[in-house]
């Protein structure tokens, strides 16, 4: 469908003046067609889960009726769950636990997914395509099936990566244990958004900047990576999105070790409450307080992002 | 407008799509198909027996999850109506489905079913004079240990908590590689079974009213013991279960294990190259010559609300748990010691299992340190809160060295919190 749409749209722009408003009509009803799988299933998907969420943060569980309490009802108690999370400060540990990780991991994915770019990019790189792959393939590896695999590669009896000398489960140790994971699984992915950008810049400029005499690191430091900021913004923004869902690896490794506990980051709390404690109305405005930090998050990162992207164009002018 | 429609039709179909994922199944007439979900392995060998000798309820095994996860699993797709008609679930678990109205009461299908089975075990599915499911097997708290590493060192078998206190210390002097056990902090059905024999009473009731006890002198008594051994570094303070603990069975750093009677079961995945090595005998006693132990899991089989077809369900459940046929396969299979009374008389029982061969009198050791074994007068309807107190908690003490007693008291705290919260009557 896309093909055949393109030239008539072409096409009508030529003709606009004559018949712009019918034509704009019918190309609204036309767009809203072709978007409405999508919407549909974004309503069915995103917004509908989101209400009922919404409608079970404001419920609790009663029990009535003998000692087992046969008879439950739901009563409505306002906003009393999103001030019991609020006000408990196991959630706010976990947020902490959960930025401490983000910030070790996020910096690390993005150091790493550019300087792998780089080097991918540089001239005298051979193979690049085998070494593109293999940076690639972690991100292919189911994240419980990776976390799995770390376990083994951390725990002291099966480590061949001196468990027995490091303990990866330590209190400090077992936030870069966790990142690390992470890190592996992402970095991949995010090496090749910043490579395919690279691929996109016009090669001219290394020759002019190698004419005025800048080495290969000088290009990659001084050329290379202004000019991929864009992709570098976007990254970060994944990456710390993701950080903020961060949930398969820390409950893989939980079974493992004394180090990780059933509230460890925000997500594992909500999977807790709704399904150990079984109180999904609490676990429902936990989920919804974190939707909140998640879009508060990636607004900051978002505009951070663009008043970098500003301050690089005025140098520039 | 002819391209609107199309891209209307086109949106139409790629809905009709997804929705044709989510067909119903049709049943057919005359005929029942009961769905079950049970962790034991083995299991698919005794449900097909059952299937064969019964065309008309037929039995749809499948394995989602095991133990605590499975009540999860449970309880969430009882939420849109879809749990099973049959589940697996272990005795500490069926007060929480009770109270969320999932366990069936199915006293009228079974009404004579407490004769079939030891007093013991039938109060685990009994509450307030109805039958909420059908004992499957009983697992007294029992003492596994390596016979070869105890030769090996002279070491005694300990009858006493001080001998096994002794025993952990003179092994891991003779060699610091070496440790007698370690403290779970994943298995608070292991920690509530040592306790159950120091005279512990978690649960009690009333009439409609709870009386909760975590942390009683008894369970003090036991939190502090085994603190003190992982104090001293003869006992480890590692979970059971992980690949780490998986190679230290097999591999001799542990001589000993704290486990229930259904352990030989579990052993071949665990130690598959120390086969025939372990020897089973009962727990270590507080006072000497008191034979009272604790239970460790057993699990009942239940019927849930969900089920369209109570009645045919019950049937299967009543086969499965006290017929001869039923059982022998189970203790063949599975490594259970039944709770059915007519199950602890089977000429199966006179096979070890496959994994202790060295132990011909095993099942009949069972059968005689069942004799004392004891377990709180109920379980209560929040356990699973409880049991995740005691994850989180022991975990940290274990690693920053607070007190256990403590981790006991916030158990206390936090259980009894939930049920006020819950609307349940507590009394204190």
């Amino acid at each position: 469908m896309g093909t055949s749409t393109a030239p008539e749209t072409a096409a009508s722009s030529r003709r606009r003046s004559a018949t712009t408003r019918r034509r704009s009509r019918s190309t609204t009803g036309f767009a809203l067609a072709l978007l409405a799988p999508a919407l549909v299933l974004l309503a069915l998907f995103t917004f509908a889960p989101g209400i009922y969420a919404f409608i079970l943060s404001l419920l609790q569980r009663r029990v009535s009726g003998g000692l087992l309490g046969g008879e439950t009802s739901l009563e409505f108690v306002g906003f009393a769950n999103y001030l019991a999370t609020l006000g408990d400060a196991e959630f706010w540990a976990s947020l902490g636990r959960m930025l401490l990780i983000a910030g070790i991991g996020v910096p690390a994915t993005i150091i790493l997914a550019a300087l792998f770019a780089l080097c991918l990019d540089a001239d005298r790189t051979r193979l690049v395509g085998a070494w593109r792959i293999a940076i690639f393939l972690p991100y292919a590896v189911p994240g419980v099936i990776a976390s799995l695999l770390w376990g083994f590669l951390y725990l002291p009896a099966t480590s061949p990566i001196g468990g027995e000398v490091v303990d990866y489960f330590g209190g400090t140790e077992v936030f870069f244990s966790v990142a690390n994971i992470a890190v592996w699984g992402v970095v991949g992915f995010n090496m090749v958004i910043m490579y395919t950008a690279l691929r996109g810049l016009p090669r001219e400029m290394y020759e002019a900047a190698k004419l005025d005499g800048a080495g290969e690191l000088q290009i990659a430091l001084r050329v290379k990576l202004p000019m991929i900021k864009p992709a570098i913004v976007m990254c970060s923004l994944f990456s710390v999105l993701g950080a903020l869902q961060l949930f398969n690896e820390p409950t893989t490794l939980r079974p493992l070790a004394n180090a990780i506990s059933s509230t460890w980051v925000p997500l594992m709390k909500v999977y807790t409450d709704a399904f150990v404690h079984d109180d999904i109305y609490g676990a429902a405005a936990t989920s919804l307080l974190l939707v909140a930090l998640t879009v508060a998050a990636s607004v900051l990162v978002n505009s951070i992002g663009s008043a970098i992207g500003r301050s690089g164009q005025r140098k520039k002018s | 407008m002819r391209r609107t429609l199309t891209a209307i039709g086109a949106s139409v179909a790629a809905l009709a799509l997804l929705a044709g994922c989510s067909a119903g199944e049709q049943p057919s007439d005359g005929k029942v198909t009961l769905e079950m979900w049970s962790w034991d392995p083995g299991m698919a060998d005794i449900v097909d027996v059952w299937n064969s000798e019964n065309p008309d309820i037929q039995v749809k095994l499948s394995d989602p999850a095991g133990g605590d996860e499975l009540v999860s699993r449970i309880l969430t797709a009882h939420k849109s109506g879809d749990a099973a008609d049959i589940v697996k679930v272990e005795y500490q678990s069926l007060p929480a489905l009770i109270a969320n109205g999932v366990a069936a009461d199915i006293t009228e299908y079974v009404p004579d079913a407490s004769k079939d089975f030891t007093p013991g075990a039938f109060a685990q599915v009994e509450f307030e004079d109805k039958t909420y499911g059908l004992p499957q097997d009983f697992a007294p708290l029992v003492f596994f240990y390596r016979q070869d590493i105890f030769e090996q060192y002279g070491l005694k078998v300990p009858t006493t908590w001080d001998e096994y206190a002794a025993t952990a210390r003179a092994l891991h002097a003779a060699d610091p590689s070496k440790y007698l056990g370690t403290f779970s902090s994943t298995d608070p059905g292991w920690f509530s079974g040592l306790t159950q024999q120091a005279g512990a009473n978690w649960w009690s009731a009333s009439g409609d009213t709870w009386t909760v006890d975590i942390d009683d002198d008894a369970s003090v008594k036991v939190a502090d013991y085994w603190q003190g051994l992982i104090g001293e570094g003869v006992v480890k303070g590692d979970p059971f279960w992980s690949p780490q603990w998986n190679k230290e069975m097999d591999d001799g750093t542990y001589a000993g294990w704290i486990s229930g009677a259904w352990a030989p079961a579990q052993f071949g995945g665990i130690a598959p190259n120390s086969a025939g090595k372990w020897v089973m005998t009962s727990l270590p006693a507080w006072t000497a010559g008191d034979t009272t132990t604790g239970i460790w899991g057993g699990s009942a089989t239940a019927v849930t609300t969900d089920s369209k077809h109570p009645a045919e369900a019950a049937k299967f459940i009543d086969w499965f748990n006290t017929s001869d046929e039923a059982l022998a396969l189970q203790v063949e299979k599975i490594n259970i010691f039944p709770a059915a009374l007519n199950g602890q008389k089977l000429d199966a029982l006179k096979t070890p299992p496959a994994y202790m061969p060295n132990q011909p009198s095993y099942y009949a050791d069972v059968a005689a340190i069942a004799e004392g074994a004891r377990s709180f007068d109920i379980w209560g309807p929040n356990a699973t809160v409880t049991f995740g107190a005691y994850n989180d908690g022991f975990a940290k003490a274990i690693t920053d060295g607070t007190a256990f007693s403590e981790v006991l008291k916030n158990m206390q705290t936090v259980t009894v919190d939930d049920m006020e919260k819950l609307g349940f009557s507590v009394e204190n």
